[in-house]
């Protein structure tokens, strides 16, 4: 099967409007006529919810918790992008379009992130009717924030609760369509399997998270928006139940599966504490707009402090190493996030680590504090302030700036971050990777879409800060509702589709019966066991640096990890009831595969590029020696896994990437 | 981790449905860190009971960084737990001491049926935002420029304080009434203080209150304890807008 990107011709600017003038619709009354399944109600599927039933489709819409809102993106923090240009400081949608490409290490698809640089303005007017409460300057006017990677200030924002706010408006715009019965929203139910019928996507099996309940769901179409796979690596900032299983089905039912080794790893959230933990915690990126990133420069106070013996703020500024500011003097602090993250693993492998396990670097805000304390006491007229009352007030400043996320992270390590620097290290945030689509946003099942992080399409091989909520809502809104329609203008005389079908009726018995084997497998472990195994090999072999000889062994232990899973697994409890247990043994076995496909992914791609470090692949010499190594000449594509029955016997089809208005070139930010 | 951790008993309500009667049931944990969050403890006794062939304790939970509003459990008496401005996963073990006895319930309002466990229905919160919990605005991509209608900083701030609730319950499941109105009066503040949401205003509040009412939950008597569990601190002051608006709406036809 040839892969076909379906990107319109033309010019990059005139694309999208010239693909909007030319595709079919479908009338209003024939929309009436057709049903239309969203699995996931963040971001992305729940703008996608609420625009497609404003529309007139019949939208039936699955959470697996109990409400829209709590889907995961409700915890973005910091902000969203759009080149409006309120500040005038040269924002432009092609310098949006320029520094999201060059933030994802020209590893993305050209056109979808121009659409998504046009649409982006878009978002911010449409959130304001909504009702977002984004923050505002004294003339009543939106404020702007600026984050790592760009040099111009166009994130948008809500005090740190932004993906909150920009969740709550697309969940009140569901509700407006649920009362109006447009939208029939199911929760707590998990999609369990995708049905093809005459290779379409025509339905969905789903469990009733409550009664235990298997149902059929019938569609026109399926879009999936379930968000990413970061938990399999156990520990990361996605939430407990966040999962790849809606994405993993369609892969397994032949949609296929791009870029799987793309992840981010987030540098700013709390180091783990112990083998109990559960999850890791983000601190905010707008953190690195105040916070100075260093450790110690000398061995034995890294020791020292290793040991306890010795405290952070008795180490003198000339014996510290400020390494971002030391290696990047133009980005300094806010380089982007896969750079930092690397840099802090360099410092921490090399032991210069600053907690007992040896994994963490300081985020210091002294020097923050002692500016704003200064610029303060000269703003006020206190003349001859003494060192304590500069402290006082610069302490003000950052407390109005980032209280809520010093009060987290105060509760969490209980150490109070303005008289000792937070401690930090990186952590799995977001997975660029994911179900393959074309321009259209289908999968390579007719029929099926994949939307938000759940798809590929726009980060290429990391991402920008402030970038997911824009892809999840410019998707949701803008992009999706023109793209569907251009499929299913042929669906209008098709009729309600069956759930009789002998394809629903299959799908059915594959559910029942994997539910069926895990209560009855009575083995001697639990799942979070298997859980946190794999999560260890990934961390460990397929984490933030890579290379041939993990990853082999990796895909080895994840094989062998997946066999015990099947043999000894232990699922306590009913199927015909309430059963977290029996929702996550079905994750964790998806997982099991993905693991290994991601591995394997990362082995082929022996090139380092944005969060994929290769460290095989490293520039030996030149102002950039230390530095990832891109290989355009042989790695310019994307790399889409079609599924074969086993993970180890995925074929890889690739899709190669064009630059017409980008040139290629080293992605530099010293 | 050393061995010096806590041991703890855990006095845990178990219901095995809405329709099973629940009791509450005794267990034992031990070499519990005082680093832990309160729902990893939890997991360290659902990992034992496991292991044991029993169920585990069924909880909400989801983020684990206290803005999902997933998680709900009625802790020692209080909603969320013996601390301030934090939901149950942001409460940690450090709060509690070596052989302690921790009272663990769910929210227990008629409006809040138990599923199990500790896992209630919030449904009726859902149906109450559904009621008239938005702007009425289709996406279109033409909406006018995010900037043409400034909205004073004083204005937007509020309004976002309002917005910040999460949805979790825990004012209803510790008012003695039962009662939603800091839930319901946050969402009616939020339109009412952004000029977006004056068209719809008085139809707004008159359906969610009426929704409010229908659902089962109480009035309000101003005990201000709702407030207090808060873990978003969202202030009573909602409650009196909340009030100003349904007085206005009976002015306006």
């Amino acid at each position: 099967m040839k892969l076909d990107s379906k990107v319109p011709k033309g010019p990059i600017k005139d694309k999208w409007t010239t693909y909007k003038d030319k595709i079919n619709l479908v009338n209003p009354a024939n929309k009436r006529l057709i049903d239309v399944i969203v699995v996931g109600t963040g971001l992305a599927g729940g703008s996608a919810s609420a625009t497609l039933a404003e529309l007139g489709y019949n939208v039936k819409a699955f959470a697996y918790q109990d409400s829209p809102r709590r889907a995961h993106s409700i915890a973005a923090q910091g902000g969203i992008n759009a080149a409006k240009n309120y500040q005038g400081d040269g924002d432009s949608n092609y310098r949006l379009f320029y520094d999201t490409v060059k933030g994802g290490d020209y590893r993305s698809r050209e056109a979808n992130v121009y659409r998504l640089a046009e649409v982006s303005a878009n978002i911010i007017d449409q959130c304001v009717a909504q009702g977002v409460p984004f923050a505002r300057d004294y003339g009543g006017l939106l404020d702007n924030r600026s984050f790592g990677g760009v040099l111009v200030s166009r994130t948008f924002y809500a005090k740190g609760q932004t993906g909150q706010q920009l969740l709550l408006g697309a969940y009140s715009a569901m509700n407006r369509q649920i009362a109006r019965g447009k939208i029939e929203m199911y929760n707590r139910h998990e999609m369990l399997d995708l049905v093809v019928i005459d290779g379409k996507a025509r339905g969905i099996i789903t469990r009733n998270l409550i009664t235990g309940e298997v149902e059929r769901h019938s569609a026109h179409a399926v879009v999936i928006a379930s968000g990413g796979y970061g938990n399999v690596y156990f520990l990361s900032t996605n939430a407990m139940g966040s999962n790849a299983t809606a994405a993993w089905k369609v892969h397994k039912k032949g949609a296929f599966f791009a870029n799987p080794c793309y992840t981010q790893i987030h540098p700013t959230c709390i180091p783990r504490s112990g083998d109990y933990q559960s999850k890791l915690t983000l601190m905010s990126e707008s953190l690195r707009n105040d916070g100075r990133i260093w450790v110690p420069k000398h061995m034995k106070d890294a020791k020292a402090i290793q040991a306890g013996k010795l405290r952070p703020t008795e180490i003198l500024e000339e014996d510290r190493d400020y390494y971002l500011e030391r290696r990047y003097p133009a980005f300094g602090n806010l380089v982007p996030r896969d750079v930092a993250s690397r840099a802090a693993k360099e410092r921490c492998d090399a032991g210069y680590g600053v907690n007992a396990t040896g994994e963490a670097v300081y985020l210091d805000f002294a020097t923050a504090i002692q500016r704003y304390g200064k610029e303060q006491a000269k703003i006020q007229g206190i003349d001859n302030a003494t060192p304590e009352k500069i402290t006082q007030l610069g302490e003000k400043i950052v407390e109005a700036k980032y209280g809520n996320l010093f009060q987290m992270y105060e509760k969490i390590v209980d150490e109070n971050p303005y008289k000792t620097p937070m401690m930090i290290y990186p952590a799995t945030h977001y997975t660029m990777g994911g179900v393959w689509v074309d321009y259209n946003l289908m999968t390579t099942i007719p029929g099926c879409y994949a939307i938000g992080e759940a798809n590929f399409s726009d980060h290429g091989a990391n991402r920008l800060g402030a970038s997911a909520l824009m892809q999840g809502l410019a998707d949701g809104y803008f992009v999706l509702p023109y793209t569907i329609g251009d499929y299913l203008s042929n669906d209008i005389r098709t009729g309600p589709i069956s759930t009789e079908a002998p394809e629903f009726e299959a799908a059915e018995k594959a559910v029942r019966s994997r539910l069926d084997f895990f209560i009855k497998n009575k083995g001697t472990k639990s799942v979070d066991h298997f859980h946190k195994r794999l999560g260890k090999v990934m961390w460990n072999n397929v984490g933030m640096a890579r290379n041939e000889k993990d990853l082999k062994a990796a895909i080895q232990e994840i094989q062998q990890i997946r066999e015990e899973f099947w043999k000894d697994v232990t699922v306590p409890g009913e199927p015909n009831q309430m059963n977290p247990e029996l929702e996550k043994a079905g994750r964790v076995a998806d997982f099991l595969e993905l693991g290994e496909l991601f591995a394997m992914d990362a082995l082929e791609r022996t090139e380092s590029c944005g969060g994929h470090f290769r460290e095989e692949s490293v520039e030996e010499d030149g102002p950039q020696k230390g530095e990832a190594k891109r290989n355009d000449e042989e790695f310019t594509f994307v790399s889409a896994w079609e599924y074969k029955g086993d993970p180890k016997d995925a074929v890889l089809h690739k899709e190669h990437l064009e630059f017409n208005d980008i040139e290629l070139k080293q992605r530099s930010y010293k | 981790m050393s061995g010096k951790g806590m041991n703890l008993t855990l006095k845990i309500w178990r219901q095995n449905s809405s329709e099973k009667k629940g009791r509450m049931v005794d267990y034992k944990v031990s070499d519990i860190s005082e680093h832990m969050s309160f729902l990893e403890m939890m997991d360290v006794l659902n990992e034992q009971l496991i292991a044991t062939g029993e169920e585990p304790v069924a909880f909400d939970h989801d983020c684990r960084e206290g803005i999902c509003g997933m998680c709900s459990m009625y802790i020692n008496g209080e909603a969320h737990g013996p601390d301030r401005g934090i939901t149950t996963c942001q409460l940690h073990m450090r709060m509690f001491n070596d052989g302690d006895t921790i009272t663990i319930e769910p929210w227990r309002a008629s409006a809040f049926p138990v599923i199990k466990d500790l896992v209630v229905d919030r449904t009726s919160f859902e149906r109450i935002q559904q009621a008239g919990g938005f702007i009425a605005v289709n996406t279109s991509g033409n909406t006018q420029d995010a900037n043409a209608i400034p909205i004073s900083k004083h204005a937007a701030d509020e309004a976002m304080d309002a917005a910040t609730c999460i949805g979790c319950g825990a004012c209803v499941a510790t008012c003695k009434n039962s009662s939603a109105m800091l839930f319901v009066g946050a969402k009616i503040s939020q339109y009412a203080l952004l000029p977006q949401g004056q068209v719809e205003a008085p139809d707004r509040v008159k359906n969610m209150v009426a929704q409010m009412d229908l659902e089962g939950f109480g009035n309000c008597t101003n005990t201000g304890a709702c407030e207090i569990e808060c873990p978003k601190g969202i202030s009573l002051d909602n409650i009196a807008r909340m009030n100003r608006e349904l007085i206005k709406s009976n002015f306006i036809k």
